[in-house]
């Protein structure tokens, strides 16, 4: 056992686990976080999109020993905090429209759409089809189409 | 996206609640004032209207009634009740005897509540039930059945709750029930004084429990009833709050996963490394079950490197050495011969056999389930769609009383049909017990598609004969791998019958179910459809509808077949045979929006289908494209193949509860037509299934979905809801793949149509899972 000590949602958290534990299972496991789902286990299906110091990435794939104490974690519980409000504007373009059905996947696509909001922006362009066409979440229940509209959406708010 | 919804129902006045009936009325109905210190209402379910013929119910029950126990229906003639509680807060509280998996029956429940209380939607909360083997027929989530089954009864003990809430602020303002106006959970006189339901509560509460005849408003007064609301746990869901069954924190309870056997159900022979990996990090226990070897550690992550390093001798499967061809073979073997009808001569005759390859019904979120089993009881939290069935198989398992063993129902991360059996609920228990400690099981997600239950192959074979272009005879032979329906009607008795020595409860049951929900809505004189089914041993259920995806995409590519043999386009081929005027207006609908035989260059086409099933009707229109450049465009580990480029669909659902989740519902049935048609399969090879994650079994993805989405509510006169989770599908899978055969020039038989391709390198089955990766930093954005 060792301790590794990281940021998760704006506080530091140490925690005494083996150094090669996936963060998502630190995060769900050990920390009781249990926004980031598990859909697949090798980088997949996405439903455990999170942030790493704000760029999205997979949890279920970083050994927790690869975080330091100046990387920043943020999972959807954290996400309204980033924007000092109750709800991000892209939950607030999620809930506008009813995106969700079982809302399995909903954090990781939450967490998935935010992130790409922000990189075609650093990109100093707007989201195209091919974006859209490019997000790799899983939504089994096929709620596709509404995340396309809710990302465009969200990105209009942010 | 249009939405429209169902225009006003048929008027009838709206009289007092408890007024005396005057004469027959079909909206009185009885309810119950429960006894208790706050207002508690109830009304009876499965009395208060017939159930669905959608999947497992009515024809069968007069069946049951003769296998089984008539006295524990007749014993418990009140306790088949379903209860509404109105709390001193004002808030109305109801225990659905469902499960919601995502389909929104809690959302639509809650509306009707609002709607039949006169109160805001924001105010009812509804829960889901544990298991009450007391409902027997009526706690199984299935057959898109809810709304059609549990609409009235609610609507029921909704409206005795509010006739209660008015008695007693008539008493407390001195007026007349008559006078009073129920608004947004406020009773308010002539005079203008008013009292919330919050201060009603106690004084409508009753210290008896006492039968009362209710008056149901008229469906045209509805006022929430038919508005689109949004779900009413979506702030849960976006906020990551919502909790699933792993989210739970049970004390003690530790993740828990399973090695499991390299060929499909096979069974640990020995463990033979057991000292080495109980030493492992995390690591405190390792036993053997049925399935496999159990570990429990720490974290889930220490489950998978234990489950990686067990070394384990198996004993051979279900289906060692089969092949998809092989399976294949013996369908054909099994297939019942044409009856061969006696036709004039100069007929002609189109003879199709269409082949349907398995498919993962696995949800997103993998089977798992909690059990804490002691030596005298059980516990268990899982997502279940059929609880009672689950709570005696696991009273079974562990030899404990079925009053001894708690089964609550957790929301589900998608179903499918997936969660009808509670396979991953018994195996929990079964490792509980053999731990003697709580455990949170998780399937990984590898185990889905290789032991998960699957929907099973089929092929359909259709023969028609056609004169002067008529069609005087259709035969359809459906043969599959055998469905497991031991789910029963969610209710133990039936569950018991579909287990009868030699299948033949069972048999008999899947026959009826395909009688019941096949229709055929064309007139084509001589119609046969009948099927077999071969027991191979594979584990099988229903995967959003049973039978009609399979059969509605066969029937509908064999009708452009008709249609292009006596040279009519298919839209008016079918526009003249269909003789089923709500699949006929949804047809024209979809039609008309969109754009039905505009031009489309060489290589893209449309295609348009039909579908009639669960007291409803549904029409698709698709366009696919076909050409080289989109077939051929590269996304890493990824299917993309022929896109559907835009997607039309019009349903009839009846009396629509709400137009918003309906919407929903079409959009997910249109995904996963198009998955069915397209890209989603499992390859049995050599006596296990090749699929082992999202990146082998090919859902429906970003990249193969429609940009172009529209989805049409017809407007319906019905009084009753019809059944809406797997309407969308059947119509979708047809539609995609009769524009395959318009696009390309070629009618597909086999489907998935890229099953013939395996499109990736097949993961190891010994280890059963694969490693979890550690360059996930390697991938951020």
């Amino acid at each position: 056992m060792a301790q590794h000590t990281f940021r998760v949602n704006g506080e530091a958290v140490t925690v005494n686990v083996a150094d090669d534990v996936r963060l998502l299972w630190v995060l769900r496991d050990v920390l009781g976080i249990t926004g980031p789902k598990y859909g697949c286990g090798i980088n997949v299906c996405k439903a455990c999109t999170s942030h790493i110091n704000g760029k999205a990435f997979n949890p279920c794939s970083v050994q927790v020993k690869d975080v330091g104490p100046d990387d920043e974690i943020t999972t959807i519980e954290g996400l309204p905090d980033t924007v000092g409000a109750d709800l991000h504007p892209m939950q607030e373009a999620w809930l506008e429209r009813d995106v969700a059905q079982c809302g399995y996947c909903q954090p990781g696509q939450i967490m998935a759409a935010v992130a790409l909001v922000r990189k075609v922006r650093a990109e100093g362009r707007q989201i195209t089809d091919e974006d859209l066409d490019g997000i790799r979440n899983v939504c089994r229940c096929g709620t596709y189409n509404r995340i396309r509209e809710a990302v465009r959406d969200g990105a209009a708010r942010m | 996206m249009t939405t429209t919804s169902g225009h006003p129902h048929a008027e009838n006045p709206a009289r007092e609640p408890g007024s005396p009936p005057g004469g027959v009325s079909r909206r009185r109905f009885i309810g119950f004032v429960v006894a208790g210190a706050t207002l508690t209402v109830a009304a009876e379910i499965g009395g208060a209207e017939p159930a669905s013929a959608a999947v497992p119910s009515v024809p069968q029950v007069p069946e049951l009634y003769d296998l089984g126990d008539l006295q524990t229906h007749s014993a418990l003639p009140t306790s088949q009740l379903i209860r509404i509680t109105v709390d001193d807060h004002g808030l109305a509280h109801f225990a659905i005897p469902r499960m919601e998996v995502g389909q929104g029956i809690t959302t639509a429940a809650a509306m009707i509540i609002a709607e039949e209380l006169s109160m805001r939607v924001e105010d009812v909360r509804v829960t889901l039930a544990p298991a009450r083997p007391e409902l027997v027929f009526n706690q199984l989530t299935g057959g898109s059945n809810t709304m059609q089954s549990m609409f009235t009864p609610i609507r029921v003990a909704a409206a005795v709750a509010r006739g209660a809430l008015l008695q007693a602020a008539a008493t407390e303002l001195g007026a007349t029930v008559a006078s009073l106006v129920a608004k947004g959970g406020v009773v308010t006189a002539p005079d203008g004084s008013s009292r919330t339901y919050a201060e009603l509560s106690g004084a409508a509460a009753s210290s008896t429990t006492t039968a009362v005849d209710v008056e149901l408003s008229p469906t045209s007064s509805f006022d929430v009833v038919g508005t689109p609301r949004s779900r009413v746990d979506a702030l849960e869901a976006v906020t990551g709050r919502k909790r699933f069954t792993m989210d739970l924190d049970v004390p003690d309870a530790l993740p828990t996963m399973v090695c499991r056997p390299p060929t499909l159900n096979g069974s640990p022979r020995s463990i033979d490394n057991l000292a080495a990996v109980l030493g492992m990090p995390g690591v405190t226990d390792v036993v053997a079950v049925d399935t496999g070897v159990a570990v429990r550690a720490a974290t889930f992550g220490q489950c998978i490197d234990a489950v990686r390093a067990l070394r384990v001798t198996w004993a051979g499967g279900t289906v060692e050495g089969e092949s998809d061809d092989s399976v294949l073979a013996r369908l054909k073997a099994a297939e019942l011969p044409m009856a061969v009808p006696k036709v004039p001569l100069l007929t002609q005759t189109v003879d199709m056999r269409f082949e349907f390859m398995f498919r993962s019904s696995a949800a997103l979120e993998p089977n798992c389930a909690i059990a804490d089993v002691r030596d005298d009881r059980a516990t268990v939290w899982a997502g279940l769609k059929a609880p009672i069935v689950a709570q005696r198989n696991i009273a079974k398992a562990l030899g404990l009383p079925i009053a001894k063993v708690d089964v609550n129902v957790v929301t589900g991360g998608g179903s499918f049909g997936h969660k009808l059996f509670g396979d991953a609920a018994i195996e929990a228990a079964k490792i509980s017990r053999a731990m003697r400690k709580p455990v949170k099981l998780l399937w990984h997600r590898a185990d889905e598609p290789r032991q998960g239950r699957t929907h099973p192959m089929a092929t359909s074979r259709i023969r028609a004969t056609l004169l002067a272009g008529e069609v005087l005879t259709f035969e359809q032979r459906h043969t599959s791998i055998k469905t497991d329906f031991s789910h029963g009607l969610g209710e133990r008795l039936t569950a018991m019958a579909s287990e009868l020595p030699a299948g033949l409860g069972n048999l008999g049951l899947a026959e009826s179910i395909f009688t019941l929900t096949q229709e055929l809505p064309y007139d084509f004189g001589v119609v046969t459809q009948l099927l077999s089914e071969v027991d191979m041993g594979f584990n099988t259920g229903s995967m959003r509808n049973i039978y009609s995806p399979d059969v509605a995409c066969a029937n509908e590519l064999f009708i452009d077949q008709l249609a292009k043999k006596v040279r009519k386009d298919p839209l008016a081929f079918r526009l003249a045979f269909l003789r089923n005027e709500r699949v006929k207006a949804c047809l024209r609908k979809v039609a008309e929006v969109g754009q039905w035989g505009r031009s489309m260059p060489p290589g893209t086409a449309q295609g348009i289908a039909i579908h009639s099933e669960y007291k409803g009707a549904t029409a698709v229109l698709v366009e696919i494209d076909c050409r080289p450049e989109t077939v051929g465009r590269q996304i890493r580990d990824a299917v993309t193949g022929p896109r559907v480029t835009k997607a039309v669909i019009a349903v009839d659902a009846g009396l629509v509860v709400n137009p918003r989740g309906l919407e929903a519902q079409m959009m997910g049935g249109v995904s996963d037509g198009i998955a069915l048609a397209l890209t989603s399969s499992n390859h049995l090879q050599d006596g296990h299934f090749l699929e082992a994650s999202w990146d082998n079994y090919f859902y429906t993805r970003q990249w193969n979905v429609p940009p172009s989405f529209e989805c049409i509510v017809m407007p319906s006169d019905a009084q009753l809801p019809g059944g809406a989770g797997e309407a969308g599908v059947a119509a979708s899978v047809a539609a995609t793949a009769c524009a395959f055969a318009r696009a390309t020039g070629t009618v597909p038989t086999r489907f998935p149509i890229n099953h013939g391709t395996v499109s990736f390198t097949p993961k190891t089955f010994v280890p059963p899972v694969p490693p979890s990766p550690t360059d996930g930093l390697t991938h951020t954005y």
